[in-house]
């Protein structure tokens, strides 16, 4: 390690702190307005005082807007819970489908296994508007528009193609022989797979699994299309914030608030995973 | 214990498309009977493992048959052969200890507790790894885990133990030790043993016969002595023994009571027509050109001679390598005294028939050893 003099661990620190500054301050100033009334957060010149008030989220929890034109319900608790079933939902059946799927991709080249492979991963690149049309039609036609089905169904467009493309990389990580070893002491191939090969891509498959879940969850445009408000997730429900008698920045500040903790906890618990995934395994160590 | 015969039968082995693949393994026939121990040599590439992974499983043979005990297995999945092999990559299960790791098979194949204890505490002894039989394969050499390896694979009763370069990363004291061991564990349970390595001294020493490999192409399957006196090909010829057999190209000269073989720079070696056999003399007048191998111990200094120039001198503590040039190529002679050669000396060096390999120069098929007809 080569020395450092203090003054280039000085500038260092400075550089860190505007770093975490210029990515952390929309969070905070979010925290800040969330405890805070509509007035308060629109004065000129904004400042950190205020008496801080839990009624953003009293109005989240209980499901009562109150505007000064009238009393409003919303149903922010229910699109939290419309986020889980869908998120979690989402990244189940991505796995169930996705991870013997990756394995095959990992395990078995045929001629067009990259092909395909490679097609599935280009739906991350088509924007989502592209496919929404089509679909809304095919979903209305089908009886799926406005299910959690329907719903987890299209949302795999966003979770199996990381799922596959991120656990495929795990998958043939692992030396072959270890799983011919298995397989050679008495064991069928899919025993090796369960027993071997998916608890050894264990970490890679929490990874894929997470990031999945943080993308579905961030979703905003499938389900603002197909979906109508009882089974929308935050992200959508948020804009119920936006009344006609003006923008609740307070509420939306608090439902922003809680809508982020499951991610961002998330995040935090599983950093190395993520950082994993996000770069397909490549800095594994 | 189960003993069983393992024969290949017109075995094929392409990677890829049939046209464009690599043929890894070309029209491969051999037999191991029960009880018998067979190293495959080769070089890397020569179809060695290939054949291994297709007698486990883990590759499919693109055409021909194997059968263990006369019965055919080349379509059967790995499970389904009783097949025990021990891997070049160690391959143990990173989540389980070594202990574990041995007796992996043994507790899948539901054996009583004592049982499993008392034959892995004897595996672990013979391998010398019983103070790591706790640790996991993460935190133990690469020696270590090649020796874990190979107890998961002799501890097993399968009719065929497959041995892929079991000892490559041992020191050599040790590899001496264990190879004496690890024969005689085979023997003394009547296991029939493939063992696959580049090593000669590995074959020599395991092996009850050895199938020399090269470019997909069994070469040679015999015996360790007849690999060294009568090599099938010069391939099998030059491969086999250290230093290398000398080659030199020659043509036949058949005179009523003497062979001359003339060699290049208008070197000519001269030897009684009776120190042949007569068939050997039939077979080398029809072929004017041929290649001529003598084994470097086999070239001795004499006081009359053909003349060659010392090139170098190495003592290597046990023997002397003495290279000289002579009819235009290079001529290695082994002594086991040490001996005083300068660079530029000059000496005379006698080669006697009963030490002369001759092959065809085109097929490189042997023609004769010494003077006998090959």
């Amino acid at each position: 390690m080569l020395e450092t003099s203090p003054l280039e661990t000085f500038l260092r620190g400075v550089a860190i702190l505007l770093v975490i500054l210029f990515f952390m301050f929309p969070i905070f100033w979010i925290v800040l307005m969330s405890f805070q009334t509509n007035e308060t957060i629109l004065r000129i010149p904004p400042s950190f005082i205020f008496e801080p008030t839990f009624d953003n989220y009293r109005a989240l929890i209980t499901g009562k807007l109150e505007t000064n034109a009238a009393s409003l319900d919303i149903a922010f608790m229910r699109n939290m819970g419309n986020s889980v079933l869908l998120s979690v939902g989402a990244v189940l059946l991505a796995l169930i489908l996705g991870v013997p799927a990756a394995y095959s991709f990992a395990r078995h080249k045929t001629r067009f296994s990259e092909d395909i492979a490679f097609t599935l991963l280009s739906f991350r690149f088509a924007p989502p508007l592209l496919v929404l049309l089509p679909l809304t039609i095919y979903f209305q036609k089908l009886g799926l528009s406005d299910t959690y089905f329907g719903l987890i169904w299209v949302y795999q467009l966003i979770c199996l193609p990381l799922i596959l493309w991120i656990v495929r990389g795990y998958f043939e990580d692992i030396s072959e022989d270890v799983e011919y070893a298995y397989r050679i002491g008495g064991h069928s191939w899919f025993e090796t797979f369960r027993k071997i090969a998916v608890p050894l891509a264990g970490p890679g498959i929490a990874a894929a699994g997470l990031l999945a879940f943080i993308f579905a969850w961030n979703n905003f445009i499938f389900a603002l299309v197909l979906a109508s408000a009882d089974k929308q997730p935050v992200t959508v429900g948020a804009l119920a914030f936006v009344t006609a008698s003006g923008i609740q920045y307070g509420q939306i500040a608090a439902a922003i608030v809680l809508s982020i903790t499951p991610t961002l906890l998330l995040a935090v618990y599983a950093q190395k995973y993520l950082v994993e995934g996000l770069s397909l395994g490549a800095v594994k160590g | 214990m189960s003993t069983s015969q393992l024969q290949l039968h017109r075995v094929d082995k392409i990677y890829g498309v049939a046209s464009t693949g690599v043929h890894a393994v070309k029209d491969l026939s051999m037999q191991v009977n029960a009880g018998e121990i067979v190293a495959l040599l080769g070089s890397s590439g020569c179809g060695k493992t290939s054949t291994l992974r297709m007698i486990a499983g883990f590759e499919e043979v693109s055409s021909g048959s194997i059968e263990i005990n006369g019965t055919p297995i080349h379509q059967l999945p790995p499970v389904r052969r009783n097949v025990a092999m021990a891997f070049e990559g160690y391959s143990l299960y990173p989540p389980l200890t070594v202990r574990d790791n041995i007796a992996f098979a043994l507790k899948s194949a539901k054996l009583a507790k004592s049982e499993i204890a008392s034959r892995v505490a004897h595996v672990a002894q013979l391998l010398e790894i019983e103070n790591i039989l706790d640790r996991y394969p993460v935190s133990i050499s690469g020696g270590q885990q090649q020796r874990a390896s190979l107890g998961r694979a002799l501890i097993r009763d399968a009719d065929l133990h497959l041995l892929d370069e079991p000892m490559g990363q041992l020191e050599p004291q040790l590899r001496a030790v264990l190879r004496a061991r690890i024969k005689h564990f085979i023997k003394e349970r009547g296991l029939t043993a493939i063992l696959v390595t580049h090593d000669q001294t590995e074959a020599n020493a395991l092996g009850d016969r050895i199938a020399v490999m090269e470019a997909g192409l069994l070469q040679q399957y015999d015996t360790a002595a007849h690999l060294k006196n009568s090599p099938a090909n010069l391939f099998t010829g030059t491969f086999i023994g250290e230093p290398p057999m000398n080659v030199f190209a020659a043509s036949v000269e058949l005179h009523d009571n003497s062979v001359h073989l003339l060699l290049a720079e208008a070197v000519t070696l001269v030897y009684a027509s009776s120190e042949f056999d007569p068939r050997v003399l039939e077979r080398i007048a029809g072929v004017k050109k041929l290649m001529l191998g003598i084994r470097p111990y086999a070239v001795r200094r004499a006081a009359s001679g053909v003349v060659a120039t010392v090139v170098a001198n190495q003592w290597l503590g046990d023997q002397t390598h003495i290279s000289t040039s002579f009819a235009g190529s290079n001529l290695v002679i082994v002594e086991h005294d040490r001996v005083r050669l300068n660079k530029g000396d000059e000496i005379s060096v006698a080669i006697a028939a009963d030490d002369l390999h001759l092959f065809d120069s085109e097929t490189w098929v042997a023609l004769s050893h010494g003077r006998n007809v090959a």
